[in-house]
């Protein structure tokens, strides 16, 4: 069964064992752990000034002046700059933040300006930016700059947007910015011929990435050259670049963003925000090197939040089970402007939302509302958390009203590897490269199933559920998924023979603490025939290479991997040609046994000896149009108390088969963190906005985080049956699958949890309280 | 005014002003950047120090709190290049993706086994409840923690570590 992928190599590491597939311990723990890492903050360059900004504390004003005549008198402040100061260095405009992924012509109005000019349009929003000799200098100045705001009625939620009464653009006629539409097949015949159709509204809460480091910038001033580099970039340092030159009006050749340590990306860190114009804007302003660091309320207001939409579906079935068709409409709320990649959520949510399931007729618009919150961004599973809760729940609610196990429903449904490649409804606008088209690559989902249901040991615990001794109520629930990964258009890797010997490699791709030293060292390793030792790694800045393109989607191990590939099989010809000159053999007679070559004749050199004679460079690429697509199940079996809304998860099983494992203990790490992060949002956070678009969730004692004690039980298991056949590694994009399924997993265990009283979990979060009363409601509804 | 005090073994002084708390005063007086500040607010616990045998914040303890005292950060937990147990138990079990919040976890979890190498699970869980991690799951963290009790005169764990992969080859 599955095909196996093309052998990475047919020589393997010195031992003989091949390193991929190896849970080789992290190179990137050794400084990690002795506090040797180097994340932004922990920059410091001589001469450095720090940079402070100032915020909005209104959601919606017009700006009519801003007077920095006192702070400016306070001794150590060097600057402060304001919108006005901005436009009139950049030609008469404040220059706005472009769209990477989707840049759709219709979103030109609607992009976020650097600093504020003349509208506010969120809480957070930079009015000014201060630049001093310490930190504690520039705060002090910020309180002494007045602001004359002309408040303006917010528009918090998505429906007062979507009414159109109070515009949040100039020059636009509606708040609605693009809707995207995902189809397939005859929705209206399907339906109509359906034996049941269930409907359901779903809504979701809006939530933060939080990453543990926060955002920062230090933009170091070169006056030689007048250059500026920029210390603390991640996850697309090459776009960034651009970006920011672009808006600076400078050649991107006059700028270099380095990539350090990185404290988690999930997707929102490392994304273009204001900050990486402004601070570099100061920079070269003032002609000195500049400091910011986020503080973490700015991050709560500031980086990219996600995921808070609603949805009406419908799911239409045959009397046996089959899925006939899914229809509807979701409303995306993206806060104030649509970010770099804000777009991705509400794309994703129709084209996704069939997930592993043999749907064949879809037809579902999602439309993308501004309001005067937080801009939004992607996180983690961006509309896949949100779809696989929507797609499950519909399913298991659809199974039940038919009569019909809601397992067995899953079982007629499931793709299988018959199935394969399965075409996902179409989705449009789309703007290229993303083609709006995208079809599985391999897998048999239902085996899949099958085992984890096996492995949980479902039919004994099914007759554990309902309502025990201690007054709690047991429940057990599934759900299936399917996680995209491997976006193109490609991937650069260069490969050095350096002057002592050692091995140089170089990748486009980015870290953002998910391993990529040792992962893409393993594939590296192999791929050279070498040991991990003799290769030093470097990866990500734009002072490395001519393009890369980072750390999204699931790329970076599939991409900067079978980059890797490619630049090993031109190195080694290359060696074979260099050393076949000094050997006395022909090219191919040369055998290159770990970092040594040797002629037929027993004659040999060192990697070090023929690196004395000639240097070698040589740069490999992987393109790729077609998507990866993991894909996995997963298992709760929750104890709710009624009495309370509390949720214990007593046991948490999700498998996934990504392909091809390059380091096991990597990949289980990404699906027991992804899960437990997508635990709380399920269970704990939320962002908060009231009326007037305040944000009420300012510290990480508002925004609650899982802890420790929360979810201790959660098991993960990995599997290879279906190596990808687009890439020459086999792997599949791996790392958001455990956050994917857990909403849908967990409301399908809670609804089981809670049969007798005829809840319907279909809004997150389920804190307690809100739980709870979802309990009392269905309560007084039964009486 | 100036403050003086050990940091891992080592006497130093620095010139700070009554506000500079002791994660400036680390970070940017003395350059140990291995402190982590993750939200100056005392909730994430990223900025754990071992002042006198005891974790605290030091985000919320101000520099001159410390004078006479004697401090050990991350950079403190190991002697020469080896990793000390609890960080080699860290790096075997994987108990970290990004590091930002792992000086805190090292330092918290240190703290907690030089004072109680017995701990259970539950006791370990709930000292670390106190520093956030958004990468691990804490699966791996308490995991390590438990493993590297041993090194400090505790029980030898006996949970399995990686029964993580479904099958061992490829079908």
């Amino acid at each position: 069964m599955g095909e196996r992928a093309p052998d990475l190599l047919p020589e393997s590491a010195a031992d003989g064992r091949p390193f991929v597939g190896r849970p080789v311990q992290r190179v990137e723990d050794l400084r990690l752990l002795r506090g040797r890492g180097r994340y932004a903050d922990d920059v410091a360059l001589p001469g450095m000034l720090h940079a402070a900004m100032l915020r909005s504390s209104v959601a919606h004003a017009r700006l009519r002046g801003i007077d920095a005549s006192a702070a400016l008198a306070l001794p150590g402040v060097h600057a402060v700059i304001t919108g006005a100061d901005v436009a009139r260095a950049c030609g008469g405009a404040v220059p706005r933040v472009p769209l990477r992924l989707q840049p759709l012509e219709c979103m030109e109005p609607y992009r976020q300006p650097a600093i504020v000019a003349d509208r506010v349009r969120h809480v957070g929003e930079v009015l000014a930016v201060v630049v001093a000799d310490s930190l504690a200098i520039a705060e002090d100045a910020l309180e002494r700059i007045e602001v004359d705001l002309e408040t303006l009625p917010a528009v918090a939620d998505w429906r007062s947007a979507d009414s159109g009464d109070c515009l949040l653009f100039d020059g636009t006629q509606t708040n609605r910015g693009v809707t995207f539409r995902a189809t397939r097949g005859d929705a209206a015949a399907a339906f109509a011929s359906a034996a049941h159709v269930q409907r359901e509204r779903f809504s979701m809460q809006r939530q933060a990435p939080v990453t543990m480091e926060a955002r920062g910038v230090v933009a170091e001033w070169l006056a030689d050259g007048e250059r500026i580099v920029v210390h603390g970039a991640a996850k697309v340092p090459f776009f960034n670049r651009r970006a920011c030159a672009s808006m600076l009006g400078i050649d991107a050749s006059k700028m270099d963003f380095l990539e350090g340590d990185t404290g988690g990306s999930f997707g929102a860190r490392g994304e273009f925000y204001v900050e990486d114009f402004l601070v570099p804007f100061a920079a070269r302003h003032l002609g000195r090197t500049i400091k910011w660091i986020s503080d973490r309320r700015e991050d709560l207001m500031t980086m990219a939040q996600s995921r808070e939409s609603e949805a009406e579906l419908e799911m239409a079935f045959a009397a046996d089970g089959t899925i006939l068709g899914v229809r509807g409409t979701a409303w995306c709320d993206l806060g104030a402007y649509p970010r770099t990649n804000g777009l991705i959520q509400p794309r994703n949510i129709p084209q996704f939302l069939t997930g592993p399931y043999r749907i064949a007729a879809v037809d579902i618009a999602s439309h993308v509302l501004f309001t005067n919150k937080g801009p939004a961004g992607t996180y983690r599973a961006p509309g896949r958390f949100e779809t696989a809760l929507f797609c499950e729940r519909l399913l298991e609610r659809g199974a039940q009203a038919l009569g019909l196990d809601p397992v067995q429903v899953r079982r007629r449904n499931l793709l299988t590897a018959a199935d394969m490649p399965w075409h996902f409804a179409d989705c449009s606008p789309s703007a290229p490269p993303s083609s709006g088209q995208t079809e599985t690559d391999s897998g048999d989902y239902l085996e899949l199933y099958e085992r984890c249901l096996a492995e949980f040991d479902w039919v004994a615990r099914q007759a554990r559920q309902g309502r025990q001794p201690d007054g709690r109520y047991h429940g057990i629930g599934s759900a299936c998924f399917i996680e995209g990964g491997a976006a193109g258009p490609r991937e650069n890797a260069r490969i050095e023979l350096a002057g002592d010997g050692r091995i140089r490699l170089i990748v486009g791709s980015t870290s953002v603490g998910q391993g990529l030293e040792t992962s893409l060292g393993q594939i590296a390793a192999d791929a050279l025939g070498v040991p991990m030792s003799a290769i030093d790694m470097l990866h990500g800045s734009t002072n490395l290479l001519a393009e890369g393109f980072g750390s999204y989607h699931s790329r970076s191990t599939v991409m900067g991997g079978s980059a890797i590939v490619d630049a090993a099989g031109k190195f080694k010809a290359a060696l074979r040609e260099l050393a076949a000159t000094y050997l006395e053999c022909l090219p191919e007679q040369v055998e290159l046994a770990g970092t040594e070559a040797r002629s037929p004749r027993g004659r040999a050199m060192s990697f070090a000896e023929l690196a004395r004679h000639e240097s070698i460079g040589v740069d490999g690429s992987f393109a790729n149009h077609h998507h990866t697509y993991a894909y996995g199940a997963a298992c709760a079996h929750v104890a709710v108390d009624p009495r309370t809304g509390h949720v214990e998860l007593l046991d948490y099983l999700v498998v996934e088969d990504v392909g091809r494992a390059i380091n096991p203990l990597l990949v289980h790490g990404q699906l027991i963190g992804g899960t437990v992060q997508g635990m709380g949002g399920v269970c704990l956070e939320q962002m908060v906005y009231d009326g007037d678009g305040q944000m009420l969730t300012g510290t990480l004692a508002d925004y609650l985080l899982p802890t420790s004690t929360d979810y201790p039980r959660i098991r993960g298991l990995t599997f290879e049956a279906y190596p990808s056949p687009i890439n020459p590694i086999g792997a599949k994009g791996a790392g958001e699958g455990g956050t994917i399924v857990v909403g849908a997993v967990m409301v399908n265990a809670i609804a089981a949890a809670l049969r007798e009283f005829g809840v319907n979990p279909v809004s997150l979060p389920l804190s307690p309280s809100r739980l709870w009363e979802t309990i009392e409601a269905a309560r007084s509804t039964v009486k | 005014m100036k403050v003086r005090f050990t940091v891992n073994d080592k006497p130093v002084s620095a010139e700070v002003e009554p506000r500079t708390t002791l994660s400036l005063c680390l970070r940017d007086h003395l350059r140990l950047t291995g402190t982590h500040v993750g939200c100056e607010h005392g909730v994430c616990g990223a900025c754990t120090v071992i002042i006198d045998g005891e974790a605290v914040r030091s985000c919320l303890t101000l520099a001159v709190q410390v004078e006479g005292r004697s401090i050990t950060t991350v950079e403190g937990l190991a002697h020469g290049e080896d990793l000390s147990p609890l960080q080699a138990s860290f790096r075997r079990h994987n108990a970290l993706q990004c590091g930002f919040c792992t000086p805190g976890m090292l330092t918290t979890a240190h703290a907690l086994l030089t004072e109680e190498p017995h701990a259970d699970e539950a006791r370990v869980r709930e000292v670390l409840s106190g520093n956030l991690c958004r990468c691990t799951g804490y699966i791996p963290i308490v995991h390590a923690v438990l493993d590297a009790r041993v090194a400090y005169g505790g029980p030898a764990w006996t949970g399995e570590a990686h029964a993580h992969h479904g099958d061992g080859e490829q079908r």
